[in-house]
């Protein structure tokens, strides 16, 4: 079964980082990260910019676009990991571990329903 | 989790602060008591995060903490007078209070923060002032951080801060929520003066660049938040985009001898694409709403610069047009000079020093003035001339990196003629 873990946390409090604390979370990160990819474990992962980038489209007839995420919320969605575990418990473990290198702010764990891998390969820099 | 790093928790206190002293500033209606509040929070958070874990809502915490602890202070002063009755349980919030403290400061603290950005850019106090006080008072830097990206003493910087601040609690900045006319104002006022933190760090010369470096950070880290707290703002957009595509490039403007490196020859390489993504989005978010400023066009003229992968592929001709659009908003010899820049690249040197001619008597004192009108100059040939504008640009420059590239040049210049009057001797 497919998990979709995200990440939700503090964007000010992600941002008031220093560029050293920030690479020392994603080192610390990668290193989680290596260990699944070694299992064949890891799907993809996404880091998202900050929210004052985002814009939302409400499906009003006609759609509405509004600046700004779709919702306001102290801890906001600012990435996530798709990982292949048997079952919930072992989803948590990957969390856990995730949530060590990276205190603070919280997972959402949700099953993955249908899953497209998708073509492009574009990766941002 | 039974221990938390202290850097987690100056990182959380760093952004919890505008919020908690915007809010304490309320209450207090005093910049001093605000700011001893809030150090009396932290000092207590200090003690009680690493055991206790962190609250889920630092500010909101803080807010209360320094709240209880000022009134603590005042009621013990008051101790040798008799004290009124329900002045009691002040200090004694139980949980239930505490929710209504926080609903009520997350209605406020939009203006909370606004207001506190906004007393620091007193039209009364001059520009490395208002920068000071903003990175002491929102920012929480140290004076001695501070003064160190000003290059000056901390003594020096102790008193231009305590002067700024005594400015300001003269001025009585309103408390009552603004309203849109004054909030629009407050906007404009303090977009500037981020503008000013972001310009102190990025005019840097090369051998302080990298001390200074952190100013265009902070102001990086204060626009994503004003932004935040006015989503819709086409201008804050603009902002925002414009110091991250300029910031992007930090890594290549230097050699390693602290020289600056200029756009066309920069080793675009190392140009920071995660901050280019960053802010190309947000330009692309503000075109949308059809409401042009400087700071949007300023963006796009950076970002089309961002998106050249070579010097060569830069879409002079949009960028020559955005130059004009701003020449409208903001009419500025300056302007002018660097829209005559893209000229000499879409239509020729002659175009470009026909159009900067004009501009003379009002940059007679100004550095680029003259670099250009050299480089124009001698892109035509005409070396002698070009000799004394480069002259008249060194005698102008202000940093020693600016001194430097002038003089190189200079030797081109020169080498030149040395070799064509060898050729001559021949």
């Amino acid at each position: 079964m497919l998990y979709a873990i995200l990440c939700y946390h503090d964007e000010d409090f992600v941002g008031s980082w220093t560029k050293e604390q920030d690479e020392a979370v994603m080192k610390k990160l990668a290193v989680v990260q290596d260990k699944l990819t070694k299992q064949g474990r890891l799907g993809p992962v996404a880091r998202l910019l900050p929210t004052t980038a985002a814009t939302t489209l409400r499906k009003d007839d006609p759609p509405l676009v509004l600046d700004g995420p779709y919702a306001e919320t102290k801890e906001q969605l600012l990435g996530f990991y798709i990982v292949d575990c048997n079952n919930l418990d072992e989803a948590l473990d990957v969390a856990r571990d995730l949530g060590a290198a990276n205190p603070g702010g919280a997972y959402e764990i949700r099953p993955v329903g249908l899953f497209a891998p998708g073509k492009s390969g574009k990766v941002p820099a | 989790m039974t221990t938390i790093d202290t850097a987690w928790i100056d990182a959380a206190l760093t952004s919890a602060r505008p919020q908690a002293v915007g809010a304490l500033l309320r209450y207090f209606r005093d910049l001093d008591t605000a700011e001893e509040a809030f150090q009396n929070a932290c000092l207590r958070a200090l003690k009680t995060w690493p055991q206790n874990g962190p609250p889920r809502d630092a500010a909101a915490w803080l807010i209360m903490v320094g709240r209880n602890v000022a009134i603590d202070e005042v009621r013990r002063n008051r101790r040798q007078q008799p004290l009124p009755e329900d002045d009691q349980a002040i200090s004694d919030l139980d949980d239930a209070e505490g929710e209504i403290a926080e609903r009520l400061d997350g209605s406020h603290y939009r203006d909370d923060i606004l207001r506190l950005l906004f007393i620091c850019c007193h039209k009364e106090l001059p520009a490395t002032q208002q920068i000071a006080l903003a990175l002491r008072i929102v920012s929480g830097l140290s004076v001695k951080q501070i003064a160190r990206a000003f290059l000056v003493s901390e003594a020096a910087m102790e008193q231009r801060i305590t002067r700024a601040k005594a400015r300001v609690a003269e001025a009585n900045v309103p408390f009552e929520t603004p309203g849109a006319v004054e909030r629009s104002e407050r906007l404009a006022a303090v977009a500037a003066m981020i503008y000013l933190i972001f310009n102190e760090g990025y005019s840097a010369s090369g051998d302080t660049a990298e001390i200074r470096k952190p100013l265009c950070e902070e102001a990086i880290r204060l626009a994503r938040l004003l932004l935040r707290l006015f989503q819709s703002e086409p201008e804050i957009m603009g902002l925002t985009s414009l110091l991250l595509l300029q910031h992007a490039r930090s890594e290549a403007r230097f050699d390693a001898d602290g020289s600056l490196i200029l756009l066309d020859d920069q080793d675009r390489s190392k140009w920071n694409q995660k901050l280019i993504a960053e802010g190309v989005a947000l330009i692309d978010k503000a075109v949308r709403h059809r409401k042009s400023g400087p700071y949007q066009i300023q963006a796009a003229i950076a970002a089309l610069h961002s998106r050249a992968e070579k010097p060569e592929d830069t879409d002079w001709k949009q960028i020559d047009l955005l130059y004009g659009a701003l020449e409208l908003v903001q009419p500025s010899p300056v302007v002018t000079l660097n829209r005559a820049v893209a000229v000499s690249k879409v239509r020729g040197a002659e175009a470009a020093l026909e159009m900067i001619e004009p501009l003379a008597p009002r940059l007679a004192n100004y550095f680029h003035f003259f670099g250009v009108r050299g480089a124009f100059l001698m892109q035509l040939g005409r070396k002698d001339e070009a000799r004394v504008a480069f002259d008249r640009a060194i005698a102008l420059a202000n940093t020693s990196a600016e001194a430097a590239h002038i003089r190189m040049h200079l030797d081109r210049l020169m080498r030149e003629s040395q070799a064509a009057g060898s050729k001559a001797g021949k």
